[in-house]
């Protein structure tokens, strides 16, 4: 346990003073948390006077019956944002991820690394944990921001009632850890096998499509996500996690890495 | 300390390391000499657990490499080829990285022993980017000292220092070396190699010889005695080519220059031939083989 802690101390002294990881980690979820307030307060005054019939048929059943046409129009539009929760711990652990092997192989300092007593186990916890951290960190500090201004703007009323739906608070608080496990595992093992940062990271954002073709999906009025999505969603990330873990590991060959990497 | 048994190493169908038998002991300093490419990194990440050998077997302070890694890489000590320094962090902070993974008891406290030995103390807290390569390299040194390893593998110590760093790794080997450490020490500096280590082996892909450098020298080459004449005389080299212990004798221009193993005993009798031949002779003195003479002359031949 002493040597991951270390590997995490480590990896976020060198990440952190990396501006453009910085940058992800602070502006990213505070911009996604900003943005549907903006959006919720803009539309205050104009979604009152909104008809029902704007919306898509499917999406008038997730409604609430106290609410009127504006708020569910509002609703609506600020919800398809809430989604954007769930893109933050896919988005930050690949900047931070994505250049962890490679990177320690093109500054030279893999081999001593593993020249000491360390298990791969360890130094992949270690690194895991370095990157899942400070995306959840940031995705709930995001969340609770968006919710503390929600119920300001709202006065709590049944709008900031379905905008704080359990729903969402499982898709933060449970697929959103997931998801950032499920990142961080699938750049560490792009950057095993690739032998350049930029390559690993562009890469590794590959993992962000899935979830983008969800919002699309929504917005173009193909699905709605409720609950039960969410639930599945959560049940498949966690054995895809598993999974991810087991072959991060498998793949992770000391030997290859030190050997045929020049 | 270092005990290896028909250890090779193969990367599909390249044969990096060739059956090695090799036996370092306790308190040694061992150079492990060769060209660029003749598998030395190799032999010495198998040695320090790093990769794994295709066959052969290999016993490291008393752990079997492919069982015991984990107990291997606790007990030796390596600088790698290039420092590989995280240069964002400082040097105070790179050992402490270090000394946790090694999980020595006092981490700070070796932190600042070796930082002050080597005489980066007061650049702890600069980040070992900002280091020159000599410095690089101490701290490198620092490095895999801080768990008092017993046996010491260094790759290339002096590559790419100026002679001052150089001179002051070569002083703190020398150091260890009364410690009683056992260093493994693969380089291309054979002055290095002539001046610090008991014995060396010369190695491309297997090992062509092991031996003390004064004994490599005496076995290839013989020792080689210099009479500066007077005038110069190259008749003289027949006469003295007859003589049964000389190996060969040849004059180039007034110096008449003779292989033999025991000067000592038959420098007078090659003395009174000269002077029985009627040559004078103005001085007389021993040229010593480099162990750069032994190297080209053994992978040369390989």
């Amino acid at each position: 346990m002493n040597k991951i802690k270390t590997i995490v101390r480590k990896e976020w002294a060198e990440v952190f003073k990396n501006r453009m990881v910085l940058f992800s980690v602070i502006f990213l979820p505070l911009f996604l948390s900003v943005l549907p307030l903006i959006i919720l307060y803009s539309m205050g005054g104009s979604a009152a006077n909104s008809a029902n019939a704007d919306l898509p048929a499917q999406f008038q059943q997730f409604c609430k019956t106290d609410m009127n046409a504006g708020q569910c129009m509002q609703y609506y539009i600020v919800s398809e944002f809430l989604i954007m929760f769930m893109l933050i711990p896919l988005f930050i652990p690949v900047n931070i991820a994505s250049y962890s092997i490679v990177g320690e192989k093109t500054t030279r300092s893999l081999e001593p690394l593993l020249a000491t007593p360390i298990s791969t186990g360890e130094l992949l916890a270690g690194k895991n944990l370095a990157s899942v951290i400070p995306a959840i960190i940031a995705t709930w500090i995001g969340f609770a921001i968006f919710a503390i201004g929600t119920l300001i703007l709202t006065g709590g009323d049944a709008l900031a009632s379905a905008l704080l739906d359990p729903m969402w608070l499982i898709a933060v608080f449970i697929a959103g850890p997931l998801m950032a496990v499920l990142s961080v595992n699938f750049s560490i093992m792009v950057s095993s096998r690739v032998n350049d940062p930029r390559v690993a990271e562009q890469l590794s954002a590959v993992i962000i499509l899935p979830l983008l073709a969800v919002f699309f999906g929504q917005v173009a009025g193909l699905f709605i996500l409720n609950s039960t999505l969410i639930l599945i969603m959560c049940i498949v990330l966690f054995l895809v996690d598993l999974l991810m873990v087991y072959l991060a590991v498998r793949l992770f060959q000391r030997e290859t890495i030190l050997t045929r990497w020049k | 300390m270092i005990r290896t048994e028909n250890l090779t190493k193969k990367f599909n169908t390249t044969l990096a390391v060739d059956n090695l038998d090799l036996e370092v002991a306790e308190g040694e300093v061992f150079g492990f000499l060769g060209p660029n490419g003749a598998g030395k990194t190799t032999t010495v990440r198998m040695l320090t657990s790093l990769i794994g050998p295709t066959s052969g077997s290999a016993v490291i302070n008393g752990f079997q490499i492919g069982k015991q890694d984990t107990e291997i890489r606790r007990s030796v000590g390596i600088l790698t080829e290039t420092p590989g320094m995280y240069d964002n962090l400082s040097a105070e902070f790179n050992l402490e990285i270090y000394a946790e993974l090694y999980e020595v008891k006092d981490p700070k406290g070796q932190v600042e022993k070796y930082l002050r030995m080597l005489g980066l103390w007061d650049r702890r807290q600069d980040e070992a980017g900002t280091f020159s390569k000599g410095m690089k390299q101490k701290l490198a040194i620092a490095r895999a000292l801080l768990h008092e390893p017993r046996i010491l593998f260094l790759d290339e110590p002096t590559a790419a220092l100026d002679p001052e760093a150089a001179h002051l790794v070569h002083d703190f080997i020398s150091e260890l070396r009364k410690e009683g450490r056992t260093i493994f020490l693969c380089t291309h500096n054979l002055d290095e190699a002539d001046r610090l280590c008991d014995r060396v082996g010369v190695f491309k892909t297997h090992l062509l010889v092991v031996d003390t450098p004064a004994k490599l020298r005496s076995q290839l080459f013989g020792r080689r005695v210099v009479f500066h004449l007077a005038t110069s005389n190259e008749m003289i080299a027949a006469t003295i080519n007859r003589l049964p212990f000389v190996r060969e004798a040849k004059v180039i221009e007034n110096k008449l220059l003779v292989n033999l193993d025991d000067p000592e005993t038959h420098n007078p009798e090659i003395i009174r031939t000269l002077v029985g031949a009627g040559v004078d002779i103005q001085f007389v003195g021993e040229l010593r083989h480099s162990l750069e003479d032994v190297y080209l002359e053994l992978v040369k031949n390989a």
